[in-house]
């Protein structure tokens, strides 16, 4: 079998991204985006996160096989997390997660 | 090794087999081979089998009388626990994967064994530990959170021994994690040539979808049961209202993984009836590839439609009514192995050997459980149901008159491989009977119970209630019976049992190509396929003649 | 007991015995990304309930430690990837090295982690354990700047205020929540570093034995995924549990 070997140069690249990336998400976070804050955040992370899987991890190079193995961890994931919210996002406005406090009082 | 002598000719055991190539206790304990561990995994599930069992015969004999007398109200709460508990865990979902799928994957895919075997036996002794934990937690004050270890009982007030329960689930999830990952991997790879996808058996199929769910499903409910038990432990608040934490969210997490679980149960058993009833009809199977599909479409969508468990929890109505719609789509699938099984059948040779019986009743007890499920998957319907003996039927109906069925006929259907003796044809005819009597006997009224408003988890019930009760209780001890007798005369067919031969049935598979009991390495050499799955006319090497009389070999006739 | 490098008996040939265990690792991995993703649900149903509560705690981290250790880690996968090209490449003295590297990178991160766990106990910020969200901003530590104190405590105040649209009465009890959060993916993050680590150890052992060659480096390769998703988890973990509402 014919195997890809990616370059030390590649990973050089890759990892000053990486870090660049790195950096970037600590100087947004202290910029106030509002609630784009948190979008940016998990954009970033996933960028970085998906160079480690196509360059570290080969994955732009193996079978598809391997590829499809890899959406499949994240479209599952995606399930669990999406699913999940259709719940919590689509409660009566009123509703409370929890309210120790009222708890509280009524043993009082 | 010519297979028209199985008719009513002489058969001899093959001098070598997996059985007796190696002797000592040290050689099945430290085994790597995949029949072995088969077995291993055998005497374990019956014996939580029986610990299970033990639980349901109390909780039936309690319920003879509405005034309870037989146990404590937090007694009984503790059997119905400990029964699902044992039953789901440690005997339904490892039964047909680790004791007929780690026996036949790799022989009928034409290999030598599965990918990683000394993973496989590490399965084993991990499914072992995790038993021990909760065996330890059973007689050290039992549980009574229920299997579904709702919180905050489980995470802050019961007073049961659930951490080593929690401990022992959480451990026994490796097992099958593990399984799934070797059957996965196998069928990817270790396919002799020829063997494409769709030659595969339906059997692989099903353990593959089944594989996927053990893999995609498992993790999550690990990661639930840790943090109830650290919260337990360490008083933290994930699922503890009184901190602050979300007990609906635990809900979320478990039945993430305990929904598709049921589908882990019924997908195996599936399987072994899409290979019974091709044999038993002597007629290739009725759309092979959409029974194929079906099972990983019941595998993905399975993991849609989790929260109709949660219909009565406060759950957004929206999100009910997605899950609802889903559950409803899931339903699909399933039925399209009905209409393929009983097209199958249409115009087949049929003989009703003892294998064909547990296939025969698993597709009428299955249609009525599944029926159900769409009453229960009805969100107007589901909040008069919900929680009520309907739900018990209805899932018994399923994980015993289908799976347990699709288990016990899979058995015999593959006992000549595993052991190379049929078990007493009479005596196994008359045990499938007296099983599916004793099963309807228990479960059916159980319907009616559901439906007139007993609920579900009580130790009491209305006086009114109780000719149905003690109507199950009496279904319950015939149905013992007929789980008794298999075991009694399937042992007995060890030592005195007819020999096989290579094809009694006769079958179509890989796996009847070889000798009862198989060789270690399965094969004395690799098979190279180029025929297409329950093709019963390509092959005349299985001695049947067109039009001609088809008689089977029985073990005692 | 079969030595790296030769066929093991259940397979036909050294192609489908690689091709199985490269598969095993990544299925393994599904099941590992299933696992944490458990743990980033909860995370998210939690943080979407208590913001609030989940931007204070977030405050209270370490930023340089929490970026020092991102850093290295990023830079163990690429020492652990050079150690798969030269194994590829067949520089089996540079395998050695770039594989210790990893080790030392990854033992630097877990020491950083001891260090920031032990400020948690110092700072009275360990769940059900004498917790106190207050303590530190009330006993500051010599080494604390005066000002950063000041900021904490103004932070507190503000997230109890009742005129605070975002105030949260019951703050005490939700940082519990994300601590407890906190420790559970970190902690969980680090038992599987602690793993890695130990395979790195045998992957270097080895390695001096020469195994690791152009044509068999299949160990070095399955760790390598290994090493790489723990690396993507902390990715992850990094901003959701050290960056929330640091603008503030």
């Amino acid at each position: 079998m014919s195997e890809h070997i990616v370059s030390p140069k590649v990973y050089a690249v890759i990892l000053t991204t990486l870090l660049v990336g790195t950096a970037v998400t600590v100087w947004a976070a202290y910029q106030n985006f509002g609630s784009l804050n948190i979008v940016i955040a998990l954009g970033i992370a996933t960028f970085k996160a998906t160079l480690v899987v196509l360059y570290f991890m080969h994955v732009r190079y193996s079978p598809k096989r391997t590829q499809l193995v890899v959406v499949c961890a994240v479209v599952w994931l995606g399930i669990m997390l999406a699913l999940t919210l259709t719940d919590y996002t689509t409660r009566p406005p009123n509703g409370r997660l929890s309210t120790p406090r009222a708890i509280q009082t009524f043993q009082a | 090794m010519s297979i028209m002598s199985n008719v009513f000719g002489e058969h001899k055991l093959p001098r070598e087999h997996y059985l007796n190539a190696t002797y000592g206790i040290r050689s099945w304990l430290l085994t790597t081979d995949h029949k072995r561990i088969a077995l291993l995994y055998l005497a374990s599930v019956t014996f939580f089998f029986f610990v299970g069992g033990l639980f349901a015969a109390m909780i039936r004999i309690h319920l003879l009388t509405p005034g309870g007398y037989l146990v404590s109200p937090e007694t009984y709460n503790k059997l119905f626990t400990m029964h699902g508990v044992a039953m789901i865990f440690f005997f339904l979902i490892p039964s047909i994967p680790a004791v007929l799928g780690n026996f036949l994957v790799p022989i009928m895919i034409g290999a030598k064994d599965l990918a990683f075997p000394k993973i496989n036996l590490l399965s084993w002794y991990i499914y072992l530990i995790g038993g021990g934990f909760v065996l330890y937690s059973f007689s050290t004050g039992g549980l009574d959170t229920g299997w579904t270890f709702y919180t905050p009982l489980s995470s802050v007030y019961s007073n049961s021994a659930v951490t080593p329960a929690v401990i022992g689930i959480f451990i026994n999830g490796f097992s099958s994690i593990l399984t799934g990952l070797n059957f996965v991997v196998t069928i990817h790879t270790m396919r002799a040539p020829g063997m494409t996808w769709f030659r595969l058996p339906l059997f692989v199929w099903a353990q593959y979808a089944t594989s996927l769910i053990f893999i995609l499903g498992t993790p999550v409910i690990a990661i639930t049961l840790l943090l109830a038990g650290l919260e337990r432990m360490f008083h933290l608040g994930f699922f503890n209202p009184a901190l602050g934490g979300d007990p609906i969210l635990f809900q979320h997490l478990f039945w993430f993984y305990s929904h598709p679980a049921v589908y882990i149960m019924i997908l195996p058993a599936m399987g072994v009836v899409s290979e019974i009833i091709p044999t038993f009809s002597r007629k290739p199977i009725f759309g092979y590839a959409f029974i194929a599909g079906s099972s990983i479409a019941i595998a993905v969508i399975g993991f849609l439609v989790w929260a109709h468990h949660m219909f009565l929890t406060g759950e957004s109505t929206y999100a009910a009514l997605a899950f609802s719609l889903l559950s409803y789509l899931v339903a699909i699938p399933s039925a399209v192995k009905v209409f393929n099984w009983t097209s199958t059948l249409y115009k087949g040779s049929i003989s009703y050997d003892t294998p064909m019986l547990y296939a025969l009743g698993f597709i009428g007890l299955f249609l009525i459980g599944g029926l159900t499920g769409l009453f229960l998957a009805c969100l107007g319907l589901d909040i008069h149901i919900h929680d009520t003996y309907f739900v018990v039927a209805h899932f018994h109906y399923i994980m015993v008159g289908g799976a347990v069925m699709g288990y016990v006929g899979g058995l015999h259907f593959w006992w000549p491989k595993i052991t190379g003796r049929l078990y007493p044809e009479f005596l196994a005819r008359t045990a499938a009977v007296v099983l599916f009597v004793g099963f309807n006997l228990t479960f059916f009224p159980q319907f009616i119970l559901g439906y007139l408003g007993m609920p579900r988890r009580y130790h009491t019930y209305p006086e009114e209630f109780q000719a149905l009760n003690v109507m199950s209780t009496a279904g319950a001890s015939i149905l013992a019976l007929g789980y008794l007798l298999p075991m009694v005369y399937l042992i007995w067919s060890m030592r005195y049992g007819k020999i096989a031969g290579p094809n009694p049935w006769p079958a179509t598979g890989l796996e009847w190509k070889t000798d009862s009991p198989p060789l270690t390495e399965n094969f004395h050499v690799t098979p190279i396929v180029d025929w297409e799955p329950y093709d019963f006319s390509r092959r005349p090497d299985l001695g049947l003649i067109a039009g001609g009389s088809l008689a089977p070999a029985h073990g005692d006739d | 007991m079969h030595r790296t490098g030769e066929l093991y008996g259940q397979f036909q040939t050294l192609e489908q015995q690689k091709d199985s265990a490269a598969l095993g690792m990544w299925v393994f991995l599904v099941t590992e990304v299933l696992f944490f993703g458990g743990l980033f649900l909860t995370y998210t149903i939690n943080r979407h309930a208590f913001s609030t509560a989940f931007g204070v705690s977030s405050n209270t981290l370490d930023l340089w430690l929490g970026g020092f250790n991102t850093v290295v880690l990023i830079m163990s996968s690429m020492t652990m990837a050079m150690s798969v090209w030269a194994a590829q490449v067949g520089k089996k003295k540079q395998v050695t090295v770039f594989l210790i590297l990893t080790l030392l990178l990854g033992t630097t991160f877990l020491g950083v982690k001891v260090i920031e766990y032990t400020q948690k106990f110092q700072h009275h910020l360990v769940p059900a354990y004498h917790f106190d969200i207050t303590y530190h901003s009330n006993h500051p530590l010599a080494t604390d700047k005066p000002e950063e104190i000041a900021n904490e405590k103004e932070e507190l105040e503000k997230a109890v205020d009742r005129k605070n649209p975002a105030n949260d009465q019951d703050l005490n009890a939700h940082a519990q929540l994300y601590f407890s959060l906190y420790f559970g993916m970190t902690g969980l993050h680090a038992l599987h570093m602690i793993v890695g680590a130990g395979l790195l150890v045998w992957l270097i052992k080895e390695s001096l034995r020469g195994r690791f060659t152009p044509q068999y480096n299949t160990p070095v390769e399955i760790v390598g995924l290994y090493w790489h998703f723990v690396d993507i988890v902390w990715i992850y973990l990094f901003p959701l549990l050290y960056l929330i509402d640091r603008h503030r």
